[in-house]
């Protein structure tokens, strides 16, 4: 492998960052090369090979792992953060944009996360889309949404991982309204792309300040500089680039089109909208942590939003009926706890729980989706009951997805969140740990309460409905996850300092001199069993609710109701908020400026009486068939043109 | 006589020919067509003798015209006028394709018409001589003004009348400002001797406010814009398309050539304004945009949204933002006309534009379905595509300049979106519904090979932009140093400016 130190980052970190065009690093291009290729291949020959294209892409994602666990030997043998010259996109006065590569720790770990849960759901989704007309299609999708996340998560300079970054928003709309004869879906589709585009606003204006700070758009360059931003830029730069994170990772306020996301096939909500996009925001937010490091009142807000996210999507899905939607909201609950931990200082901590969440949530979607796929696509968890006997491989995968998320040792969940939990209350936010810690009981209350519903009990579907167990290559990737879920976390990072932990240091900013002091006297040993304790708390809830007393009773909805049920139940009416100010009065803005160009401008400018007098002199003439005689005068005039022009050539 | 000069007259000549021919029918559309197409080569072959490391005006043809009063037939490019050149040459073929079936009446008229657009488009670029401009960017009223007038639709004498009056008064304003800088310059109609004329400040301003008007009925920039919707809806197709694609371009590449580098202290001093200005453009379009219920007029109110952002960047007076912005020139010809081209199409299975006719056709046309969503993410900027490339530059050198100008027209990317996406939405999505949706056929050979060549060329320039912005951008340079702003200097050029200094 050839090293050659670049010069074109700063001085402190020149000596670490090592270009190469050699080894696996050389042609690390290739990860998002391929699927953008196959993309193209399978959309051009699916009408041709029909269901057989899928082929070309399940094995491109294959070969993309593969890859990518190369490239991770490879820097693991040699840690460091390595840099691949590319070829410049944008170069145009002192902004210069290339496709350079950035390889360092934190991309392994997304690499190995995007590469290895796509490929298990590319696998998945052969069984599951079986005999859709639009077969092939889905499976060109799911390449380009391959294509689009490796490219944001390898980009080096901010403006390739935007374009990667939209470009996984255009495949998220592509497949939500994946069946867009449904007006809903592709409503839903609509607006997830929408919402993400006032996200990506945001983004952009980080990145017109990010250049106006530092004269670079490189994610090195900014790192690099990051001590030299004012404080009051950094404050800025920080909250606009949360801006960006919250629509992309479902985020108060911009959260709303994450559950409607799941109008999109169920294979699509476990990689997109579960395991891998949503997390974006978050890949984005720890990648520039030693910029959020420079302002810790910027911090401080981002760790409200998550908590507030994490608190509030979770006692929505409390009440939701819908098999995914619980799933939807849990996963903007998920996506608080790692926002959160980036707030508090606990970058590592959020990457860790973006690596089990990605386990475990990809694994209880895609247990919806068995699910659904047995139960003739309904999706009303009343409606199930009594999975566990009928889909034994399932109902096994699905206990332990369960247990994961609900924080119960030893599985994947368990560790990752407690260990965000304890560094919010080392680094003094005792609040955000309280409310943290109320968000994980509701966690594991709304997914017993999933769990039970669906698995436990008698049946409550009518006898038109045979549920039976998935094919292989759906169950396949089930136990797969299942197993990630079970020892992920104990393979991790068992203990707070453990190999991920200390993998992922040379890649997030320092928190040393951001003063953190412990909320009270609590120690671990006190923390790690009060979560447990939540955890078990939640599940015993539900377990008394649904168990003992709904399942029993043979009740096919939710018994409570009240003016707090509903609330919970009507998603505390953001939609219908959202609906008011944007649709309703945006919409009578919008008029009103229609009218004014309509009348007052186009109007003012063409005097009524002007107009219709000259009109008819002249469409009396274009009538009379003068026409002809305009297209001679007009040759004739060029003619004569021509004719002075070629006479001064020849003299 | 040079390439420039023959470039030019490909066209007149084809026109000529048309004009011979006693029949319409096949014949006058293969010679239509093949004229185009020698006038693309012809302009491609530019390219070579072309240097890209002389940001002057280059490839001189001059013929003393009319000697009495110092008018000469001079033509000239830089990497400005080549861009939009070869961005003209592009498109004239595809629509005389694109009308190759659809236009039965007076055949011959109507493709004439198109070359000697071109013809006069192709001197409004490369003329050096003000009084020849001039003529030029009168003249393609004449063809334009018949293409609306004879093809167009129902109301189209009114939308014609209304398009050539506005542009004609707005031209007017400039000739005066042009006899008036003639006599400056001692009698004389050459770009050079009018750009050394030295003028004062009042005069500046008020020279400027001429051209200015001139070329804002052309952007079109609020509020002048009004012209721009009629004259779209009711243009016959290839019309909709030279209109927006190309004809829309003669406004901010005037500003560019003539009233910055002729003017440089009053375009210091109004540029804040027209900053303003196109930020309320760009917003205005946009919004006015989501409320139409006829595809072309949404389209057109795009352009007004998008023009904006072009004047953005010329105002900006920076190299990103004033290079991105001939970039942008560049890129909304393409997609714009792309989107009027799938109109047409789609109007002539049709016969309506009416955005509430359709509903589900994705399940119907999928190819036509599929070119529309390319062509709208690169209409709305989508990275990747050519849109974006032109936009981000911008809005990143207006927010150096202008922090409030850039953030407010960053929003126009919503909204775009919001337009764009809730137009296909209601076409093309949801269910499949009614006799006529469910009979509409998706595009033939012949319209797939008129769009392939867009499409490729959108995403080329998406994603390997740099060949185009090396182009433009010396002659950008140039015009900023006229204006006397300081012209940044890429990075490598710094480096080589430290090596020099060791």
């Amino acid at each position: 492998m050839s090293l050659a130190v670049t010069s074109s980052v700063g001085q402190h970190l020149a000596s670490e960052v090592i270009q190469t065009t050699t080894g696996m690093m050389g042609i690390a291009w290739l990860i998002p090369l391929l699927p953008l290729l196959g993309f193209v291949l399978v959309l051009g020959t699916g009408k041709r090979l029909g269901e057989r294209s899928a082929l070309i892409a399940v094995g491109i994602s294959g070969v993309v792992f593969l890859l990518s666990l190369g490239v991770t030997a490879e820097l693991l043998t040699d840690p460091g953060t390595y840099v691949r010259p590319m070829p410049a996109w944008i170069a145009v006065g002192p902004l210069t944009v290339t496709y350079d590569l950035l390889i360092d720790q934190l991309t392994v770990v997304m690499l190995l996360v995007v590469t290895g849960v796509g490929f298990l759901i590319h696998v998945y989704s052969i069984g599951y889309m079986h005999g859709d007309a639009r077969y092939p299609r889905f499976f060109a999708y799911l390449n380009l949404f391959l294509a689009s996340m490796l490219i944001l998560v390898l980009g080096q300079n901010l403006l390739v991982l935007f374009l990667g970054w939209e470009l996984v928003g255009l495949s998220s709309y592509l497949l939500i309204g994946f069946w867009f004869e449904n007006r809903e879906y592709a409503v839903a589709a609509k607006k997830a792309f929408i919402t993400n585009r006032v996200g990506d606003v945001s983004f952009m204006v980080a990145l017109f300040l990010t250049f106006a700070a530092v004269g670079t758009l490189d994610v090195l360059g900014l790192v690099e500089q990051a001590e030299t931003i004012a404080s009051g830029t950094a404050f800025a730069l920080v909250l606009l680039f949360l801006g960006g994170a919250a629509a992309k990772s479902a985020q108060i306020p911009l959260y709303v089109w994450l559950p409607d996301a799941m109008a999109g096939p169920t294979p699509v909500s476990a990689l997109i909208h579960a395991a891998t996009m949503v997390t974006a925001g978050v890949y984005l937010l720890v990648r520039l942590s030693p910029v959020l490091v420079m302002s810790l009142p910027a911090m401080e807000i981002i760790a409200y939003i998550g908590v507030f996210t994490a608190l509030l999507a979770a006692l929505i899905a409390v009440r939701q009926d819908d098999i995914k939607k619980i799933l939807a909201y849990s996963t903007v609950s998920q996506l608080g706890f790692m926002v959160l931990a980036i707030g508090v200082g606990a970058f590592r901590e959020s990457i860790f729980h973006l690596v089990t969440h990605a386990f475990f949530k990809g694994l209880l979607f895609l247990v919806a989706g068995s699910v659904m796929h047995a139960m003739a696509n309904r999706t009303d968890v009343w409606r199930m009951g009594g999975l566990r006997k009928a889909m034994p491989i399932t109902f096994w995968t699905a206990l332990v997805g369960w247990l994961a998320i609900s924080g119960v040792p030893p599985f994947a969940g368990f560790f990752s969140k407690d260990q965000i939990l304890t560094e919010a209350y080392f680094h003094g936010y005792g609040a955000i740990w309280v409310l943290g810690l109320a968000a994980a009981v509701l966690t594991a209350f709304y997914m017993s309460r999933w769990f039970f519903l669906i698995f436990l009990g008698e049946p409550r579907y009518g006898a038109d409905v045979h549920p039976h167990e998935s094919p292989r290559t759906m169950t396949v990737p089930l136990i797969v996850l299942a197993a990630l879920s079970t020892v992920g976390g104990l393979a991790l990072n068992a203990v707070h300092t453990g190999p991920l932990y200390r993998f992922l240091e040379p890649t997030v900013g320092p928190i040393d001199e951001l003063g953190y002091e412990p909320a009270g006297p609590l120690t671990e040993a006190v923390l790690i069993p009060l979560a447990v304790v939540a955890a078990a708390v939640g599940i015993g809830l539900a377990y008394l609710a649904y168990v003992r007393r709904d399942l029993s009773l043979g009740r096919v909805a939710e018994p409570i109701k009240g003016a707090g049920a509903e609330l919970l139940e009507r998603r505390f009416f953001v939609d219908e908020l959202y609906e008011a100010i944007f649709v309703r009065a945006g919409g009578r803005l919008a008029r009103g400026v229609t009218w004014f160009d309509a009348r007052v401008v186009d109007g003012a400018v063409v005097g009524s009486g002007v107009a219709s007098l000259a009109t008819g002199r002249i469409v009396r003439r274009v009538q009379t068939g003068l026409t002809r005689g305009y297209v001679g005068w007009l040759l004739l005039g060029s003619l004569a043109v021509v004719g002075v022009m070629v006479v001064q050539v020849v003299r | 006589m040079g390439l420039l000069t023959i470039t030019l007259l490909i066209p007149v000549f084809g026109a000529l020919v048309l004009a011979m021919l006693d029949r319409d029918g096949r014949t006058p559309k293969v010679v239509a067509l093949v004229a185009s197409l020698a006038t693309f080569a012809a302009s491609l072959a530019l390219l070579v003798p072309f240097d890209l490391g002389d940001p002057g005006l280059q490839l001189t043809d001059r013929l003393v015209w009319i000697p009495a009063i110092g008018a000469d037939i001079a033509l000239a490019v830089d990497g400005t006028s080549l861009a939009l050149i070869l961005l003209t040459t592009f498109l004239t073929p595809l629509i005389i394709l694109a009308s190759w079936d659809t236009i039965t009446d007076r055949v011959r008229g109507y493709l004439a018409a198109f070359l000697l657009l071109e013809a006069a488009v192709i001197g409004v670029f490369a003329a050096t001589d003000l009084l020849l401009f001039y003529i030029f960017f009168e003249f393609t009223l004449v063809p334009m003004y018949l293409i609306i007038g004879i093809w167009g639709g129902a109301a189209r004498k009114a939308a014609a009348v209304k398009f050539f009056l506005y542009t004609l008064l707005g031209g007017l304003l400039m000739l005066v400002a042009i006899l008036y800088l003639y006599g400056q310059a001692g009698g004389s109609f050459a770009y050079e001797d009018v750009l050394a004329v030295s003028l004062s400040a009042t005069e500046q301003r008020w020279l400027f406010a001429a051209f200015l008007i001139a070329f804002a009925v052309k952007v079109p920039l609020f509020p002048v814009h009004t012209w721009l919707p009629d004259a779209h809806t009711e243009a016959p197709t290839g019309g909709s398309v030279f209109l927006a694609g190309v004809l829309l371009k003669l406004g901010t590449f005037g500003l560019l050539r003539y009233a910055l580098p002729f003017f440089p202290e009053a375009t210091r001093e109004f540029a804040p304004w027209l900053l303003a200005i196109a930020v309320v453009g760009i917003l205005y379009g946009a919004v006015v945009a989501l409320m139409q219920a006829d595809i072309k007029r949404l389209i057109a109110y795009s352009s007004v949204s998008h023009m904006g952002f072009v004047v953005l960047g010329t105002f900006a007076l920076t190299t990103t933002a004033t290079s991105a912005s001939v970039v942008q020139m560049v890129n909304h010809g393409l997609s714009t006309g792309a989107l009027f081209l799938l109109v047409g199409f789609l109007y002539e299975r049709r016969h309506t534009r009416q955005i509430a006719a359709f509903g589900g056709l994705a399940k119907r046309i999928p190819v036509m379905a599929g070119l529309w969503l390319v062509v709208s993410l690169s209409s709305l900027a989508l990275p990747g595509l050519n849109g974006f490339v032109g936009e981000f530059p911008i809005l990143l050198g207006a927010f150096q300049v202008n922090r409030t100008a850039g953030v407010l027209a960053a929003f126009g990317a919503v909204l775009a979106a919001l337009y764009l996406l809730w137009a296909y939405q209601r076409m093309f999505h949801g269910p499949l519904e009614g006799a006529d949706n469910e009979n509409t056929a998706d595009l033939g050979a012949r319209e797939i090979g008129v769009l392939a060549p867009l499409v490729v060329v959108i995403v080329a320039i998406g994603l390997y932009p740099k060949p185009l912005y090396d182009l433009v951008e010396p002659s950008v340079d140039r015009v900023l140093a006229e204006v006397g702003v300081e012209v940044e200097l890429a990075e490598d050029e710094l480096a080589v400016d430290e090596e020099d200094e060791r």
